[in-house]
Parts: structure tokens; C-alpha cells; sequence
């Protein structure tokens, strides 16, 4: 499984975000003229090509990338096989044509990494950061560099405003969202399902109806796993953030963020209670694993594991996900009759409808040479985003330049399709826009003392506010 | 209190001809007891049971590595070398192999074993044999030098490498620029890595190599000063040959830490094939493939065959190197 | 093909540095031999101390200076902020768990490493086919940190217990009538012992190898007038062994001791510091590099470095006495 999946690190100005998206709101204009200027360079090269008459055929669509032949533009992430080949099978059309090579590094310890190199001196020219809290961070230290007008264009022809807000820094755009995680999935088989009667459950009540029916029928309906190495604990997080955009709606979410809504308050606790009535439950956990401990034990990638062994109903995860099923069952079919599929977690609050909570990483650059301008223009058009969509393993875009009968893909299709639901209510990975004490620090390890210690409740809460920075 | 009368040697011993002698042997047959025996073997057995467990569950077929102990191979002996042929060239699961890993294991391990050794023993003959004010602060600082936590040390050499290093306006170390590009000419090659694992290793190969060199005989140096010799003709006519032995057991000690090293190689050298080592992709693997006991299993078998190999056939000079700087009375 | 090719150039990359490297100091060398008179002792010492001077200086002295003062300013190393971040550590309620679990770290761990260590070297000394076991028994030194956490891995594995088990641990207490094992990495406050034990299987080879040549070392006559006086066994081990190799012992407790507090590897593949089993290495790790708050990352590294300053002291000591009698 990709380290991608792991969200992690990130430290932010609060103020600075909510500042960013209300600027965004406002209109994104005022950011892509500011960096006019930084779009000249690929711009001309373009002129120059298309002025040459050079473009091969079949190229045509790279046209505007012309002109960079020989150059190589390396580009740092933290997604790891299996997923790298698909990117690199991805974009190799546009280093055919354009002659751009695209180095392509990944590491599971990118998000330490990263800010040593770029302090070292070593920065890659482009990175996919998957968390704006650590691309505030690094700008306020010195290294991105802001978006050509290119990749503005792209973004605001092609994503909705949020997007570019998360990917914005003090109103001055950094970075287009490569790909777009759906967090708000449930796992499940729909062979165990058919087998057992059992029908998609479109309301909380419905699903906890269900749960109860997989206990009277003697499965456990829940499964999880929440170690993940270094960043151990952040499923577990992610779970928070689905129950308190549910419970108490974006305005909450927004306000917890900016730690106005501390975490030892009556709304998230309230919302930990559900958790504990839920993914706490001895009765409902841990299906395959043994009892609501192991679930701080148990590998987030292993988690869903038991699912296709009929050992547990339903597991909370999201659509990247999809690409892990294969490693346990070689040919498992991920579809609506397949071995395996994912519906909406449901909302818990009618006034409160389709809330979504999502991820992604945005594609930054550390470089203004042309090639790399050229790449990270290429990286934030719908040609990539087809051209990506279109290879196995769940890749999903918000970009809506996708069609979406482009997604050969169930779960993408599905993905896509919440992630671009005008109506429904999108928040960013809440732990991922916090500072990195609390949202790669206190929140990862409380929660996990809150699963593996049974660490009381309000301890936990109290424990990562505290450790929320002074400033 | 002390065995140095008996540690004056140029040439280490070989082991077990210098013991035979020390004890007579009916002591010796006295001092043995099966239980002692028993004892020993037990505790092998122990110590050697977990390692195994690897190379059985490596050796074991995807779904039973996944379901059952490796210790019910005993009950159900399916075997495969596929985990392995997938691991070092590729296949369906994990794309990429260990197989440049495993070259660039060499390639950083070999001169980093060797650049500390004889820089350490020249440092180390310089301290203990060229008479100068303050040579006993220098080798302790060397010596309390072991403790600075490495990770401390790293992000200031990543930046001279990548940024050159000046103080004021004096440059100690170029900014060295690839033509035409910003990327310092050191991205992509093993060179930071080879100065990193030098620097790390200095502290502990000065002293280990000082208690060594130091315990030289004196007359020797004496009658070829008195000769005229230099010290750059003494050190490589005579301390030179001399320590070669205790500078290959030391060697053998630094490649094995090289090659097992992850933290050095991850911040100077990424995860790309070009220059990462083996440590590097069995930690990818781990993280990517964790349910994949079979195959990270095969990974690091073969992450760990070469410090074996190199291990047990220079086991001999690895012993004799340990005793000449530790053993001290 | 191919690859073997491009392998045996890395290879060869390799080993052309070190033939450059080794020609250099050969001119070098050349080069200084030719100071003649008042020039011959700084040539010799520039040439002889002067790159492992260099070295350590920017590669240990500047980093461990820059540290310390890194440790008194603030998360992003642009405020000095005092002590806040030593008082961070030492009063904050959570930090508790780590300072002692280091404080049982380096003291456990190099005292039952160095015991087991010196019991196999004067059991092996009685054995006649020592070399297998000796072999074997110091394997783990050989195996990288990243390859020890997936072999334990193996042995720590928690499955449900009416499940096949796949970890054999759980598998020998359920073989010895225990029907429920606990979740190992989970059993508090006994998975910090289970984490020292793979800490404890990496270094036993080391202080048996170590301190087993030290006893061979021992002057045959020695034991043989210890003999003659009558002292076998425990008399001969505690009146004549151990204070013969009394030096030696030292040297490998505190090898050990500098490893443990380093350490931060095992702590990180097998738990990443939670369920009470967090050390001041990993943390220092996670505040510096997954935080990223420079000012506790680097207090923390002082914090450690202090800790050994009292062994270093009395190692100095030891080797002070050591050199002035030479």
C-alpha cells in the first residue's frame, strides 16, 4: 500500500487557512494574476515550438510542452509501488513527445524528508504534499514556488474553489491537487451480502441496524487497523473527522480546526462517544483480528483483510483502499456484484447531507526552469488526469475535466462522483490541516492510547489539547 | 590488573592456539559440565530460532507464509523459491527489484568501510606517536565523540554538500554546481554518502585503532627515528603493516554497519535505484507489502545474506580485531 | 545481463574511490616526506591528524554545537525561547513515560546483554566445539535494525487466540496451556522487556565475543596459581576472572549502553513509542523530523548526550590511569 495513503505531517498557521479559503471564496482571481509573470517561461517555449513546427505526430497534444527535449524534472512523493508504475505509464506519452523525463522518487519518509532536503539544499523540482498544513510550512520556511499561470488556469477551468484554497498559502496558489482521496467509503463483500440477505445501508440507523444483524448472525460486523509505522494512528483520526462532520456539520469542522472548537469540548466528545459505540464496541470489533485493541495493533493495510474470509462485515476506509484488495486475494474483482465494494458511510444528521471528507496531495514546485513548469502545467491538466484515471487501481481526480465514464473503475466512478457532488458538504482531512504536534503528533498517539490502553476519554481529549502550539 | 603484557603483540594470535596453551588441561576438563554445554546450546537454539523463522517463512507459498506459523512447515513442508525470484528481479506483486539495491549496497559499503579505517590510522599513530601538546584531550574528545547522536548531524552535512559551506565569506567547502543546473554535482552519486559514513565512523576507529597502535613496541619506533626515518616513512613501512590486520577487522565491523544502515542512506542518497541501498528498498517493501509476509520475509533474507557470508568466512579477523582495541586490562 | 552490468559498474564505481583514494594518500605521503627539518613535524601532523580533525570537526563538533544551541529557540530555530523547551520536557506530565522507560533502556539492557555475554564466554571457555555456537549467538550482529524488526515481528504476532497463530510466541504459551495470550506489543508495562530482548539479541554476541577473548587473554599462570592456592569455580570466577578482565567489561558496558540510548529503530518498527514503550531517542526522531519542532528535537539530543557524559567520564578516567602508566 502506497505511503500515500498515509496522511501525515503538517504544521499551518490556523488563522493562515482560514484566511486562504475565505480569500478563495472571495474569488481565486487575485492569486493567478499575482503570479503572471512566473507563467512567461513555459509560455514562450510553447511559442517556440509550435512556431518550429516540430511536433511529431501523435503529439499534438503536447504541444504546449514543447521545447524542453533532454531536460529531466524529478519529481519527490510519497506513493510507493504498486502505484508509482501506473503514474509512470501514465505520463509516458508526454515524455515521449516532449522529451521531459520525469524522475520519479518515492518515499516512505517523505514528509521528513522533504523539508531536509529543500533546508539542505537538495529539493526536488516538483513534490506531491499531502498535507497544506506542511505546504504552509514550507513556504513560510522558504522553497515552493508559486504556480505559474498555466497551472491557475488549469485549476480554475477544472476544480471547484476549495481545492485551489487547500492548495493556496496566504492567497498566493502553490499547487494543483494530483489525485483526490474519498475517505467517507465502507468496505464490504457484496458476495457475504447477497449470500446473507443483507441490503446497502443508506442511513446511520440502518447501519447499525445491520451491525447488530452481522452479530446476531455471528459475524463480527467491524473491522480496523490503525498502525501505520511512524504516522501509527491515523485511521483512527480520520474516523473522528467522519463523525464530526456528521454530527456537527462544516461550521464545527472548520472551528476544530482552527482549534475555536477545542477538542475536549462537548461537540467532540460527543462525537468520540459515537466512536466508542461504534468502532469501540467490543460487540462490533475486531472481526479477524480479536478484541477492540488489536485494532492499535493491526496494520491499516491488513485491516480489511478479513472481509473477504466472511470474518468481518464492513470496514471504514477510504476509496485508495481499493487498490489493497488484490495483495490478499490475487484477482479479487472490486465492483457492485465483485468480491468486494465500498458504499457511502451515511450522513447521522438530515440537516447535515452528504458529507464528505476527502484528501489529496497537491503538486508543488521548487524550481522555475521551463521543463518543470512544463510538467507541473501537464501534471494539472484533464489530459493527465484522463490519462490517469484510465489506469487500474482506483486512481480518482476531482478534476472535472475527467469523464467520468472515464473511471474504468468502480469505486473511482463512485469517488468522483461524491468528490464533485455540488450539493454535498466536502471537508479537507481535518489532522492534515492541523498543526503537526497535534495532527501528526498528540492526535495520532492519543487516539491510539484511546484504542490500545483504553485511555479514558477525556484524557485523550485534554491530552492533544495540550499539546495544541502556544502561538 | 592488566593482560597488556600479554597483548604486546604486532600480530594477533590466531584464538585457539593461544588458549590451548593458558589453561592446562586438566583444568580444562575439570571446568567442562554437560550442563554448561546444555546451557550454551539451549541458549543458541534461542538465538538462532527467530532468524530461522525468516528464512522458513521466505521460503513458504503466499497463502500459507499469510495463515500459519512458519513452524507448521514441519507438518506441511511446501517450499518455493518464487518469493525470492519475485523479490530480486520483480514480479506480479512488487514491481521493482532488490537486484540495484543490492549493487549499491556494495558500492557504498565498500569505500566506506575502508576510507574511516585508514584515515583513523593515521590519526590514531599521530596521536599516540607523535609527541604534541595536547594529545590527550584530543584522543578523549575523540573518544566522548561517540556519543553525538548522528541524526544531529545530519541536515548541516546534507547542506554542505548541496550548498558548499563558508564561514563569513571564507569558503571551507565549494558550492559545486552540475553545468547549467542548480543541483549540486554530489545529487545522484555515492560521494556524500561515503564522507557521512566516514565522519560517523572516525570516533570509535581512532580509539579502537589508538589502543591498538599505541600498544606497538616502543624500540621500534625509537631505532628507526634515531635512523632518520620519517613519520610518513615509519607509518607506512612499519605501523602500516603491522595494524593491517586490527584495519581489516575493523573494516569487516564498518561494512557491516554500512550495509546495515538506513538513516545515512535515507537522507543522502533518497530512495532512488541509482544510488539507494538494500536497507532503503527493504524498508519500502515493509511499508508497501506488509501483509506480504512471504515476500518482505525474502527481502530481507537477501538484505541479509551478505553480512552473513562476510560475517562467518572473516569471522577469524572480525574476533582478532575486537581484541586488540577492547581487550584491555 | 544487463543489470549484472550495470551492477558490476556500481561496484566498480566503488572501487575505483577507494584506488583513487588510496593513490592520493600515496602522493601525499610522497610529498611529505620531502619536509625536511623544522617543516617535518607540522607536515606530519597536518598530513596524519589533520583530514580526521577536519572530519570530525564539521561532520560531529559543528552539528552537536549548533544542537545545543537549536535546543533553546523555538519550533522553527528563528527565537530563543530559554529553557522552554527543557522544562517542556522534564515537567510535562506525558514525558514521564519515556524518561524512564530510557532510564530502564540503559540500564537493563547493557547490564542483562553484558551478563549473558559473560556467562556464554565462560561457558564457551569450557567447551571444546564452541565456534557453531559462538557463530551463531553472534548472527544478530550482522543483521541490519530494519531485518531484526521484521524477525521479531515474526515472533511478537498477535492473532485472536481461537485463530491459527502466526506469531510464535503466542504459539509456545498456547503449546505451554496459556489459552488466552496477551497481545504482546499491547502488555503494558511488559512489551518495553520484549523490545529490550531483541536489543539484547543483537548484542550478547558482541560482549560474549568480546569478553571471551579478553578471558582467553588471561596469562595461563595466573589460573594455575589461583589453582594451586585452591580456587576453583565461583572463587576462581569472582577472585581471579573477573578482575582480570575487569577493563574489558567496562569497555563493553558502555559500548552497549551508548547503542541503547541511541537507539531509536527498534522502537520505531515495533510500536513507534506507543502504548507506554516511547524513549527519548524516538522521540527525539518524531519531534524533530515528523513534527518538525527543531527547538525540542535538538533538547532532546542534548538530553541524551548529558546522560552519557558520566560514563564517558569514568571511561576517561579508566583510560587516563591506563595511559599514564604506559
Amino acid at each position: 500500500m502506497t505511503a500515500s495513503m498515509r496522511r501525515r505531517g503538517a504544521t499551518i498557521l490556523v488563522g493562515g487557512v482560514a484566511a486562504t479559503m475565505l480569500l478563495a471564496a472571495c474569488g481565486g482571481s487575485s492569486s493567478s494574476s499575482e503570479s503572471s509573470s512566473e507563467a512567461a517561461a513555459p509560455s514562450e517555449s510553447a511559442m517556440a515550438s509550435e512556431g518550429g513546427g516540430d511536433v511529431a505526430a501523435g503529439c499534438e497534444a503536447y504541444a504546449a510542452y514543447m521545447g524542453n527535449e533532454g531536460t529531466s524534472v524529478t519529481l519527490f512523493t510519497s506513493v510507493l509501488p504498486p502505484e508509482q508504475q501506473r503514474y509512470e505509464d501514465a505520463w509516458k506519452p508526454f515524455e515521449d513527445c516532449t522529451g521531459i523525463d520525469i524522475v520519479y522518487e518515492g518515499s516512505d519518509q517523505f514528509e521528513a524528508q522533504l523539508p531536509t532536503r529543500i533546508a539542505g539544499g537538495n529539493a526536488p523540482d516538483l513534490a506531491w504534499i499531502p498535507q497544506p498544513g506542511l505546504l504552509a510550512k514550507l513556504v513560510q520556511q522558504g522553497g515552493p514556488v508559486p504556480a505559474p499561470q498555466s497551472v491557475a488556469d488549469n485549476v480554475d477551468q477544472y476544480w471547484n474553489p476549495a481545492w485551489k484554497a487547500y492548495g493556496s498559502v496566504d492567497g498566493t496558489f502553490y499547487g494543483a491537487p494530483n489525485s483526490s482521496n474519498m475517505k467517507s467509503f465502507v468496505w464490504y463483500s457484496p458476495k457475504v451480502f447477497a449470500e446473507k440477505g443483507y441490503t446497502v445501508p443508506t442511513t446511520w440507523d440502518e447501519l447499525f441496524a445491520l451491525s447488530d444483524q452481522m452479530v446476531a448472525d455471528g459475524i463480527k460486523p467491524w473491522c480496523g487497523g490503525i498502525e501505520s509505522g511512524g504516522a501509527t494512528g491515523w485511521p483512527a483520526t480520520d474516523w473522528l473527522e467522519q463523525v464530526v462532520l456528521r454530527t456537527q456539520g462544516g461550521d464545527v469542522y472548520d472551528q476544530w480546526v482552527a482549534h475555536e472548537v477545542l477538542f475536549n469540548s462537548p461537540q467532540i466528545t460527543e462525537a468520540m462517544d459515537t466512536i466508542s459505540g461504534w468502532m469501540k464496541n467490543p460487540d462490533y470489533v475486531n472481526g479477524g483480528f480479536g478484541n477492540v485493541q488489536t485494532i492499535a495493533t493491526t496494520a491499516f493495510q491488513d485491516a480489511g483483510k478479513p472481509i473477504l474470509d466472511a470474518k468481518c462485515g464492513m470496514l471504514q476506509q477510504a476509496s485508495f483502499y481499493a487498490a489493497q484488495w488484490e495483495s490478499f486475494q490475487p484477482g479479487a474483482v472490486v465492483a457492485e456484484d465483485g468480491d468486494v465494494f465500498a458504499f457511502f458511510l451515511p450522513q447521522i444528521k438530515d440537516e447535515f447531507p452528504n458529507p464528505v471528507v476527502g484528501g489529496g496531495e497537491f503538486t508543488t514546485a521548487f524550481s522555475d526552469r521551463p521543463e518543470v513548469q512544463a510538467a507541473q502545467t501537464y501534471l494539472s491538466s484533464a489530459e493527465y488526469a484522463t490519462a490517469r484515471a484510465a489506469q487500474p487501481g482506483g486512481w480518482v481526480s476531482a478534476n472535472s475535466g475527467v469523464p467520468l465514464d472515464t473511471y474504468t473503475d468502480a469505486i473511482a466512478k463512485l469517488s468522483a462522483q461524491f468528490l464533485t457532488d455540488p450539493n454535498g458538504i466536502f471537508r479537507f482531512d481535518a489532522s492534515d490541516l492541523m498543526p503537526a504536534a497535534v495532527g501528526a503528533g498528540a492526535e495520532w498517539t492519543q487516539m491510539t492510547a484511546w484504542f490500545g490502553e483504553d485511555k479514558p476519554t477525556a484524557d485523550v481529549l485534554q491530552a492533544i489539547d495540550d499539546a495544541w502550539p502556544a502561538s | 590488573m592488566s593482560v597488556e603484557a600479554h597483548e604486546i603483540i604486532p600480530m594477533p594470535q590466531p584464538e585457539p592456539a593461544g588458549r590451548e596453551e593458558s589453561i592446562p588441561e586438566a583444568a580444562r576438563r575439570k571446568l567442562s559440565s554437560p550442563w554448561a554445554s546444555g546451557l550454551v546450546i539451549l541458549i543458541t537454539i534461542l538465538w538462532t530460532i527467530p532468524t530461522f523463522g525468516l528464512l522458513v517463512t521466505s521460503l513458504r507459498p503466499s497463502s500459507q507464509a499469510q495463515n500459519s506459523g512458519w513452524w507448521t512447515i514441519f507438518t506441511d513442508p511446501t517450499m518455493t523459491l518464487s518469493n525470492y525470484s519475485e523479490v530480486i528481479t520483480g514480479g506480479s506483486v512488487i514491481p521493482n527489484g532488490i537486484e540495484p539495491y543490492f549493487w549499491n549496497s556494495f558500492a557504498i559499503a565498500i569505500p566506506a568501510a575502508i576510507f574511516p579505517l585508514v584515515l583513523a590510522s593515521m590519526a590514531a599513530y599521530a596521536i599516540a606517536w607523535i609527541p604534541f601538546k595536547g594529545s590527550t584531550f584530543v584522543f578523549f574528545t575523540i573518544f566522548a565523540l561517540q556519543v553525538i547522536p548522528l541524526q544531529m548531524s545530519l541536515l548541516p552535512l546534507l547542506t554542505m554538500f548541496n550548498k558548499g559551506w563558508s564561514l563569513g565569506p571564507i569558503p571551507i567547502f565549494p558550492d559545486l554546481n552540475k553545468p547549467g543546473s542548480e543541483q549540486s554535482i554530489f545529487v545522484g552519486t555515492y560521494i556524500p554518502l561515503w564522507v557521512a559514513h566516514t565522519m560517523f565512523a572516525l570516533p570509535l576507529a581512532i580509539f579502537l585503532l589508538h589502543n591498538f597502535v599505541s600498544q606497538l613496541p616502543r624500540e621500534l619506533f625509537e631505532a628507526a627515528r634515531v635512523d632518520g626515518a620519517s613519520h610518513f616513512l615509519i607509518f607506512r613501512k612499519l605501523v602500516l603493516p603491522l595494524t593491517v590486520p586490527a584495519i581489516a577487522s575493523f573494516a569487516i565491523f564498518q561494512f557491516l554497519w554500512v550495509w546495515n544502515d538506513l538513516l545515512v542512506a535515507l537522507t543522502f542518497a533518497g530512495g532512488t535505484p541509482d544510488v539507494a541501498p538494500i536497507t532503503a528498498y527493504l524498508a519500502s517493501i515493509k511499508g508497501s507489502y506488509g501483509s506480504q509476509l512471504h515476500l518482505v520475509t525474502a527481502g530481507a533474507f537477501v538484505a541479509i545474506i551478505v553480512p552473513l557470508i562476510v560475517f562467518f568466512s572473516l569471522q577469524r579477523f572480525f574476533v582478532r580485531g575486537l581484541l586488540a582495541g577492547s581487550v584491555k586490562g | 545481463m544487463e543489470e549484472l552490468t550495470a551492477g558490476l559498474t556500481k561496484v566498480g564505481t566503488g572501487l575505483a574511490a577507494v584506488a583513487i583514494f588510496l593513490g592520493l594518500l600515496l602522493v601525499i605521503f610522497f610529498i611529505g616526506a620531502r619536509a625536511k627539518g623544522k617543516l617535518q613535524f607540522p607536515a606530519a601532523m597536518i598530513v596524519f591528524l589533520g583530514p580526521a580533525i577536519l572530519l570530525l570537526a564539521y561532520g560531529l563538533i559543528a552539528p552537536a554545537f549548533l544542537t545545543t544551541v537549536g535546543s533553546f529557540q523555538n519550533p522553527n530555530g528563528n527565537e530563543f525561547v530559554g529553557f522552554a523547551n527543557y522544562s517542556w520536557i522534564f515537567t510535562t506530565e506525558a514525558n514521564r513515560t519515556f524518561l524512564t522507560n530510557t532510564a530502564m533502556w540503559i540500564i537493563i539492557a547493557p547490564l542483562v546483554s553484558t551478563g549473558i555475554g559473560l556467562m556464554l564466554a565462560l561457558l564457551l571457555d569450557r567447551m571444546r566445539r564452541e565456534s557453531i555456537s559462538k557463530s551463531l549467538i553472534f548472527m544478530p550482529m550482522a543483521i541490519s535494525f530494519v531485518g531484526a524488526g521484521i524477525i521479531w515481528g515474526l515472533v511478537y504476532e498477535y492473532r485472536d487466540p481461537a485463530e491459527t497463530q502466526v506469531g510464535l510466541l503466542s504459539q509456545v504459551v498456547m503449546w505451554l496451556g496459556v489459552e488466552e495470550p496477551p497481545n504482546w506489543l499491547l502488555w503494558q508495562p511488559w512489551n518495553n522487556f520484549l523490545l529490550m530482548v531483541i536489543m539484547i539479541w543483537i548484542q550478547v554476541g558482541f560482549a560474549m565475543v568480546v569478553l571471551s577473548a579478553a578471558i582467553k587473554a588471561i596469562p595461563g599462570d595466573v589460573v594455575e596459581a589461583a589453582e594451586l592456592d585452591g580456587a576453583t569455580g565461583w572463587k576462581l570466577f569472582s577472585r581471579v576472572t573477573i578482575p582480570m578482565v575487569r577493563g574489558t567489561l567496562i569497555v563493553v558496558f558502555t559500548t552497549i549502553m551508548i547503542a541503547v540510548l541511541k537507539i531509536f529503530d527498534i522502537v520505531r518498527t515495533m510500536t513507534n513509542g506507543n502504548f507506554g514503550t516511547q524513549v527519548v531517542a524516538n522521540e527525539m526522531y518524531a519531534q524533530a523530523f515528523v513534527q518538525f519542532d527543531v527547538g525540542r528535537g535538538s533538547a532532546l539530543a542534548v538530553v541524551l548526550f548529558v546522560a552519557v557524559i558520566p560514563l564517558i567520564a569514568y571511561n576517561v578516567i579508566q583510560l587516563r590511569k591506563e595511559r599514564t602508566i604506559r
